[in-house]
């Protein structure tokens, strides 16, 4: 975006609790099956059915909260109404002006704190087919309504308008997604609707002048999308505005494909809801001994996770920039109980986090069903120098592909005995020998060349030898 | 049989095994043959679920089991009540064809004690009307005098009960739609405390208005109808969970002691001869032994125009989802919006699309602080109106409904003359409270006069113990003869 002009940014994000039932009815929490087969009166809209809040649904709206530092408060239901065919009873339920969490922030892993105004509960409304070539209702030959979906419990988080750029957005999004998963309310998965995100974006000027108009846009359905969709929108309401015209609020529809958002509807065709108290539920008010409950159970949230890393890399001497990503991904990818497990069993913290980020993680699924004892014990063979890196790291992908085992047994299988030193003394002095112009520059302090020599005997010996022998052996001939 | 048998004593004579339960259909069931197409109580009778809960009853007694308390009294049902299979219509277009696929909870706990539905009543369409003319398939006519209306909306039910087709019949009370039509047809009537009669399965007109309650030929069926259908239900949010009055038990403590608040503001509308119908009401209670003065609640002169901001405005969100996608009417249309409105143009009747209407209009923005919220504060102030005359009084009492029953069509091209019928019962509805109609003898055209208990949340015990006095002391009403203009 050009420099002249300021972004700012609010999400919506809808994201759909992991119960194993509805918001308001006992059908199973199911979207996928086949349709229409997890409906009951109450999720249909039948005349005469009532709903019953799901405990469960809001103990995990609640864990959102308590992970977002909002005060969870006594709260309410209002219906939202509005007609539309997959809304089976022509309304909403939803919290409107007394929503249960309120007055939270969300801290992106650069330390840059977004205020969270409120996250509130509602129901989610059916799935509506349109069948024919425009996929939208306008022209449709007919459409088809899935009410499985309907009643499933959402959560809606509204940040405040706190973001300035869409790399900001982006980290907000994918902190938030890993906040959901890490406290058991949601899958968080994007591409599969069930973390949705809305973007309000406007411009201004400067930094300091008062916020332009915004407009609200839709069907983001990746972080990639999210940050595309806010980029061009800043630029399409620059160019509005550089050419004399005004920015409408309005919604707006992403189109990933065009690469472009386009006008949904204004504000002067927008709903009148008619907001209100749902008379059918009492007032939803959680008890300080409840909330603290769901407090007391709620696991470590990512940032806590990174500190933890970084604080093992701190006692090693402090954390470099390509250490930070490690941490990021290792936490991201929830591997990072390994990481904490290895470094408490001696291995150190850089090469735990350094196996844990690079080799562990191609392969995550085999890495968390492993058990942490064979991936520590392998680690302390590696930091003792029983293996060497090459030989650790195939002994790790045999691991994965027999889904577990002891490492000394199968380093032995594969033939990985530890280099004796009279051989290992030999072999650095060999490659020391056929490069004479090399060993001389290392010898003037050409430190890089260590790494020449290295891959020499590891190529020698087939990778048997461990690097940091290798290393001491090196600068031992160098006196 | 001759005059009506009480509930109590059939059941006592089915669960004793000294009559059958297919005997005391049949009986009934001729009753109705008889007489419904002058009255016109039912939508449907549900003969052959009856029969078969009848000799279910029956196989029970004969195996030494017991069917429970209302072991083989049939039931009339308001046809606004969810019956598995069975259509539910609200007497509106807009459901036609639609049989739920679950039963209400009232109707669980009448079938699990042993009651026979004996069929689905009239009513006015959603319950919105005081007289069933409303209704998409005709009036009820009122069993006394069939050119009057029975009142509403429960006509059908007050009907059916009057008529002698069932001893026993299910309403639902949102202003006043048990207690008047009760009032009018001369039977007992009963409103109970807002939440302690599931709503689960009754279609919803006004939801935090709306409530379930008996009517019967005498206030100790009342009651044991009442016990029958009350008590705690996890399906319903706003059902009460705490232990529901049971008044079967205390009917006959009488209300030696009691302090009777006879409510001056319910009397100021209504016709001289209802007036002196309460007033003979009231030494009635006080030769029981009751202390009686009178009192004055000047919010309640505030509910009517109260409630028809917060009923319609409930309503206009209730009947939303009649939109021709999913179940009942669907007329065809080039697209979504123009089907739904296609449907609801034909599936509704005028006073249900004038309650959607305005029910609309106090909720949109710009006009719902003026209207829907003024109105819930109004409400608050009933409330508060009414409990600082129950520090005083044990109960208030009044007339149920303004004058007797009005001729049929008199009131029909007139929305507010109909709306005011239910100006002596609707404080009870906003308030939570209940209340029940007594029959008190013929008014001066001879007609049922109807006499109202009101009392605080949870005083249903209190409520029956007056009601029994009252209806010990009544003055002689005839039973009614099903002909046409004989009356007066």
């Amino acid at each position: 975006m050009r420099a002249d002009w300021s972004m700012v940014i609010g999400l919506e994000v809808h994201c759909e609790l992991k119960t194993a039932t509805k918001l308001f009815c006992g059908c199973p929490n199911l979207f996928g099956d086949e349709p229409n087969t997890n409906v009951c009166p109450n999720c249909l809209g039948l005349p005469g059915s009532l709903p019953v809040l799901n405990q469960r649904a809001v103990e995990l709206a609640m864990a959102i909260g308590t992970a977002l530092h909002c005060d969870i408060r006594p709260s309410t239901f209002h219906r939202k109404n509005y007609f539309y065919p997959d809304q089976a009873k022509d309304y909403q339920i939803s919290q409107y002006d007394e929503p249960l969490n309120v007055d939270g922030h969300l801290d992106l892993p650069d330390g840059f704190r977004v205020g969270i105004e409120r996250a509130h509960m509602e129901e989610d409304t059916g799935k509506t087919t349109h069948a024919g070539t425009s996929g939208r209702i306008h022209g449709a030959d007919y459409s088809l309504v899935d009410y499985n979906r309907s009643g499933v419990p959402l959560v809606e988080i509204v940040s405040r308008p706190d973001m300035r750029t869409a790399d900001q957005a982006r980290a907000y999004v994918t902190e938030l997604r890993a906040i959901l998963v890490a406290s058991g309310a949601s899958d968080g998965k994007m591409e599969e609707g069930s973390m949705r995100v809305d973007a309000n974006v406007s411009v201004r000027p400067g930094p300091d002048d008062p916020f332009g108009t915004r407009c609200e846009i839709k069907n983001l359905n990746s972080v990639r999308s999210l940050g595309r969709a806010i980029e061009f929108e800043a630029e399409r309401q620059i160019a509005l505005l550089e050419s004399g015209e005004r920015v409408v609020q309005q919604t707006r529809h992403w189109d990933e494909g065009a690469g472009r958002t386009q006008a949904l509807r204004s504000k002067e065709d927008a709903y009148d809801y008619r907001y209100f108290l749902e008379p059918d539920l009492v007032p939803l008010v959680p008890d300080a001994e409840w909330i603290r409950a769901v407090a007391d159970t709620l696991g470590m949230m990512p940032a806590e996770r990174r500190a933890r890393l970084t604080a093992l890399l701190d006692e090693a001497g402090g954390a470099t920039g390509s250490q930070l990503l490690q941490v990021a991904t290792v936490v991201e990818l929830r591997l990072d109980d390994l990481v904490v497990e290895a470094v408490a069993a001696g291995v150190p913290s850089v090469l735990a986090l350094a196996r844990t980020a690079n080799e562990a993680a191609t392969d995550v699924d085999a890495a968390r069903a492993l058990d942490p004892k064979s991936y520590v014990e392998l680690l302390t063979l590696e930091a003792n120098g029983s293996l060497s890196a090459t030989q650790a790291k195939a002994v790790l992908a045999e691991l994965f592909v027999l889904g577990g085992g002891d490492p000394a047994v199968i380093a032995r299988d594969k033939g990985f005995e530890a280099m004796s030193e009279d051989s290992l003394v030999a072999t650095v002095g060999e490659a020391v020998t056929a490069n004479p112009d090399e060993w001389a520059r290392f010898c003037e302090g050409d430190d890089k060349l260590a790494g020449f020599f290295t891959m020499l005997v590891m190529k020698a010996t087939r990778g048997q030898a461990n690097g940091k022998a290798v290393a001491a052996e090196l600068r031992r001939l160098r006196g | 049989m001759t005059g009506p048998r009480p509930a109590l004593e059939t059941a006592a004579m089915v669960r004793a095994g000294e009559e059958q339960a297919v005997d005391v259909l049949e009986h009934h069931l001729a009753v109705i043959e008889a007489g419904e197409e002058s009255v016109h109580a039912f939508n449907l009778v549900t003969v052959d679920l009856a029969r078969a809960q009848a000799r279910a009853v029956d196989a029970t007694v004969a195996a030494g089991g017991d069917p429970g308390p209302l072991a083989g009294v049939p039931v009339a049902l308001k046809d606004n009540m969810c019956t598995r299979g069975v259509p539910t219509t609200c007497s509106s277009r807009i459901l036609d064809g639609w049989r739920p696929p679950y039963d209400a909870t009232v109707v669980t706990r009448l079938t699990e004690a042993g009651a026979l539905l004996i069929g689905k009543t009239n009513m006015d369409e959603f319950a919105m009307g005081s007289s069933t003319e409303s209704s998409a398939f005709g009036t009820t006519r009122n069993p006394h005098d069939t050119t009057r209306v029975p009142g509403g909306s429960s006509g059908g039910s007050a009907a059916a009960v009057a008529a002698g087709f069932a001893p026993l019949a299910i309403g639902s009370d949102t202003g006043g739609s048990i207690r008047q039509p009760a009032a009018l047809c001369g039977v007992v009537g009963m409103k109970p405390t807002y939440g302690t009669v599931s709503r689960y399965g009754l279609v919803a007109f006004a939801s935090s208005l709306d409530q379930i309650g008996p009517f019967a030929t005498s206030v100790a069926d009342a009651a044991l109808l009442f016990d029958v259908i009350g008590g705690h239900d996890p399906l319903d949010s706003t059902s009460l969970n705490r232990p529901t009055p049971r008044v079967l038990s205390v009917l006959d403590d009488g209300v030696d002691g009691m302090t009777v608040g006879v409510l001056a503001e319910l009397l100021e509308g209504a016709a001289p001869d209802v007036v002196e119908r309460v007033s003979q009401a009231a030494e009635a209670l006080a030769a029981a032994g009751a202390r009686v003065e009178e009192v004055s609640v000047p919010e309640v002169t505030l509910g009517l125009s109260a409630y028809y901001l917060i009923a319609p405005g409930e309503a206009s969100s209730n009947l939303a989802r009649y939109d021709g996608v999913r179940y009942g009417l669907r007329v065809d249309a080039e697209d979504t919006v123009a089907m739904n409105t296609a449907t609801r143009s034909e599936g509704f009747g005028p006073e249900v699309k004038r309650r959607i209407m305005l029910g609309t209009y106090v909720l949109s923005a710009g006009y719902m602080d003026a209207y829907y919220n003024q109105a819930l504060r109004v409400r608050t102030r009933i409330i508060e109106g009414f409990d600082a005359a129950y520090t005083r009084c044990d109960v208030l009492l009044g007339p149920t409904a303004p004058t007797t029953a009005f001729a049929i069509g008199a009131k029909v091209d007139d929305p507010l003359a109909m709306y005011l019928s239910d100006v002596c019962t609707i404080p009870s509805n906003l308030a939570g409270h209940p209340a029940i109609s007594v029959p008190f003898g013929p008014g001066a055209d001879g007609l049922p006069v109807g006499v109202q208990v009101l009392g605080p949340a949870l005083s249903e015990g209190t409520l029956f113990r007056v009601a029994t006095v009252i209806e010990s002391a009544a003055p002689l009403l005839a039973a009614p003869r099903i002909t046409t203009g004989t009356r007066a």
